[in-house]
């Protein structure tokens, strides 16, 4: 039953990505920028993680709660200090700014923490259950129990909270929305608290998985998450939780019975398929423009 | 929107002027630095990167037709380069034996180097110029990692039997006195070094020549209607996806051919070399340089890799300073107060120039 074992595996390396792949959505949806910087965000989120956990010798929750405070406040400077300014402008303007800062990050944790990668300590223990004939490992559980809880936990707070509801509201149209009365900077503020918090659990994650934390660990999975995004239709929040997961489920598959060396090609290819036949991703609105 | 005004007032007087400007600065730079190194008063750093400096202008060049002309945001534009560097270094290590001269078989590789990118251009922009906006870019985002990906996994071989080529795994073996030319992960290994500063800013005009005469032209003025407004433009009889084709098709070959002088300047060259981050990276040299302005990306392209380099003594410090320059130019040159002030500022000079006339 190595499928089965596969299958598990790629869920959990999928419900990393959807955790990524809902920041990128929501502030697509909602600031309609893609935010490049995503990506260094959890790289931050590692490292304050894994400072938390060895230099300050932090219980492995409060080091979790120290990595998500962190990124939710980064989140919101470099949304106050680099985004906000570019309201009005160009996408692309936009676009380059977010490069900016994601170049930023990467060299600032270079000087500060050095560009050698540091190993992440095993703080889930190492050992697994069987399901069936398969083993998987706590912490690959422990991941997707994640992922489900904080899907569950948003898709509550989109739907039934004032916020919620005032997010969606502003992802629908944001002049609107100001006239209803909603603040829409606090929104797109808030956005970002989320994505970035969202970030920092992921990171903890990622780093757990990949035991090393390094200055460009973030690009990497930041470019799949940012594929998860669009693959399930850029702007939606199942849409972000299906395609992280389809798209961690084909890159396990592909590693395991195509080529490691391919695996990446073989991903994106299957995005370009999806997107052929969906234009606007498995779960992404068609939006119809008027002439 | 301001980067359309700006495109839009070339077509007056200003055509002319600017096409001759961008011309007259190469030339210029070229005579400069050809002065400077004839008196040896160039450092050997700059020396080292005219060559890649004219690739990038090249290929920057060619992304501002895309992004900027054709208004779609390409994001593989080094997948592109990569075709026609290992396509280049491959002809030009065929070749070795029989066209022994450097710059003719320079110029054939870079030829071939083109010709493969146009034709990769045209097979990848047959999916991707069906889609819109973002999902047009992330396309063009993935087929960037699958070509890096495949160069990854290339082995090609030449030897006295001809030519050996196997994917994923190098199986074959080159009979001796053979050479492997391109070696999977490790990329290219012991190319001869033909590249030229020459060659390089012939390039870059040959690039000018053919983006504004494309500019200029009829199809030229297909693509930006197609760009500014789709429907409308379908709705006067503008083949869509044929205008677009062309754009992306020549952007790509500009790419190949950058790549390919590129590809030969360097002894090694490994896949890792073009991929998102270089992709990115002439995205921003277009978009500070301005989009649809060829002579803006020049300057732009120039700047900014002579950047890094001049900050070189703040060490690490200087690829930070790198990222503030480039959010720092963003906000100033989107803010509004700024570009109110800006705008009456050029409108007066431009009245007094009226009433002088």
């Amino acid at each position: 039953m190595q499928f089965l074992s596969y299958l598990i595996n790629g869920l959990g390396l999928g419900s990393v990505y959807a955790i990524i792949a809902l920041g990128y959505t929501m502030v697509y949806g909602i600031a309609k920028m893609l935010n490049f910087a995503h990506g260094d965000v959890i790289m931050v989120g590692s490292y304050i993680a894994f400072f938390a956990l060895t230099k300050f010798g932090l219980p492995f929750p409060l080091a979790v709660l120290t990595a998500i405070l962190v990124c939710t406040v980064l989140g919101v400077v470099i949304e106050r200090l680099a985004y906000k300014p570019l309201r009005q402008a160009p996408s692309l303007a936009v676009l380059i700014t977010a490069i900016g800062v994601s170049y930023f990050l990467q060299n600032g944790a270079q000087i500060l923490w050095s560009s050698s990668s540091k190993v992440f300590p095993s703080v889930i223990s190492a050992g697994s259950i069987s399901i069936g004939a398969a083993s998987v490992s706590y912490l690959t559980l422990l991941t997707i129990a994640t992922c489900i809880v904080v899907m569950i936990c948003l898709t509550l707070f989109i739907n039934k909270t004032k916020t919620g509801s005032a997010m969606r509201a502003c992802s629908e149209d944001k002049g609107a929305s100001m006239l209803m009365g909603i603040n829409v900077n606090q929104i797109i503020s808030i956005t970002f608290a989320i994505g970035s918090g969202l970030a920092a659990i992921a990171s903890v994650l990622l780093a757990s998985t990949y035991p090393s934390v390094y200055p460009t660990m973030g690009s990497m999975p930041g470019i799949k998450a940012f594929t998860a995004a669009v693959f399930g239709g850029i702007g939606s929040v199942p849409g972000a939780f299906v395609g992280g997961l389809i798209l961690g489920i084909i890159e396990i598959f592909a590693k395991a019975y195509i080529s490691t060396q391919l695996s990446d090609a073989i991903v994106f290819g299957v995005l370009i398929v999806i997107l052929l036949i969906k234009p606007t991703g498995l779960l992404g609105k068609k939006i119809n423009v008027k002439v | 929107m301001k980067e359309k005004t700006a495109l839009f007032s070339l077509f007056g007087d200003k055509k002319k002027r600017g096409r001759f400007v961008s011309f007259a600065i190469v030339i210029a730079a070229y005579i400069i630095i050809e002065i400077l190194l004839k008196s040896g008063s160039l450092s050997s750093l700059f020396k080292s990167l005219l060559v890649p400096i004219t690739c990038y202008v090249v290929a920057s060049i060619g992304l501002n037709l895309n992004v900027g002309i054709s208004g779609e945001l390409n994001l593989g534009q080094a997948g592109f380069m990569s075709v026609g560097a290992f396509c280049a270094i491959c002809v030009s290590g065929i070749l070795a034996g029989t066209v022994t001269a450097g710059i003719p078989r320079l110029i054939i590789a870079i030829i071939c180097g083109a010709v493969l990118a146009g034709i990769f251009g045209f097979v990848i922009g047959i999916p991707v110029l069906k889609l819109q906006g973002d999902y047009l870019a992330i396309v063009t985002l993935a087929f960037g990692q699958i070509i890096k990906s495949i160069f990854m996994n290339t082995y090609i071989g030449f030897d006295s039997d001809g030519l050996h080529f196997s994917f994923v795994d190098s199986k074959f073996k080159l009979q001796p006195g053979g050479k492997m030319l391109l070696n999977g992960p490790m990329g290219a290994t012991g190319t001869q070094k033909i590249a030229n500063f020459t060659v390089g800013i012939i390039l870059v005009l040959i690039a000018l020549l053919i983006v504004y005469n494309l500019m200029f032209s009829r199809s030229g003025r297909a693509i930006m209607a197609a760009r500014d407004n789709r429907i409308a433009a379908e709705s006067v009889g503008i083949p869509i996806s044929r205008t677009k084709m062309l754009a992306f098709v020549v952007s790509a070959s500009l790419a190949g051919a950058a790549g390919g002088l590129y590809g030969l300047n360097y002894a090694t060259l490994v896949p890792n070399k073009f991929d998102f981050n270089t992709s990115i990276l002439i995205l921003v040299y277009v978009v500070l340089g301005g989009l649809g302005n060829m002579t803006g990306t020049i300057i732009s392209t120039v700047v900014l890799i002579l950047l890094p380099e001049l900050l070189r003594s703040l060490q690490d410090y200087r690829m930070l300073i790198y990222a503030v320059v480039l959010i720092l130019i963003m906000l100033v040159t989107n803010n509004d107060w700024l570009k109110t002030k800006w705008k009456s500022l050029t409108s007066r000079k431009a009245k007094g120039g009226a009433s002088n006339g």
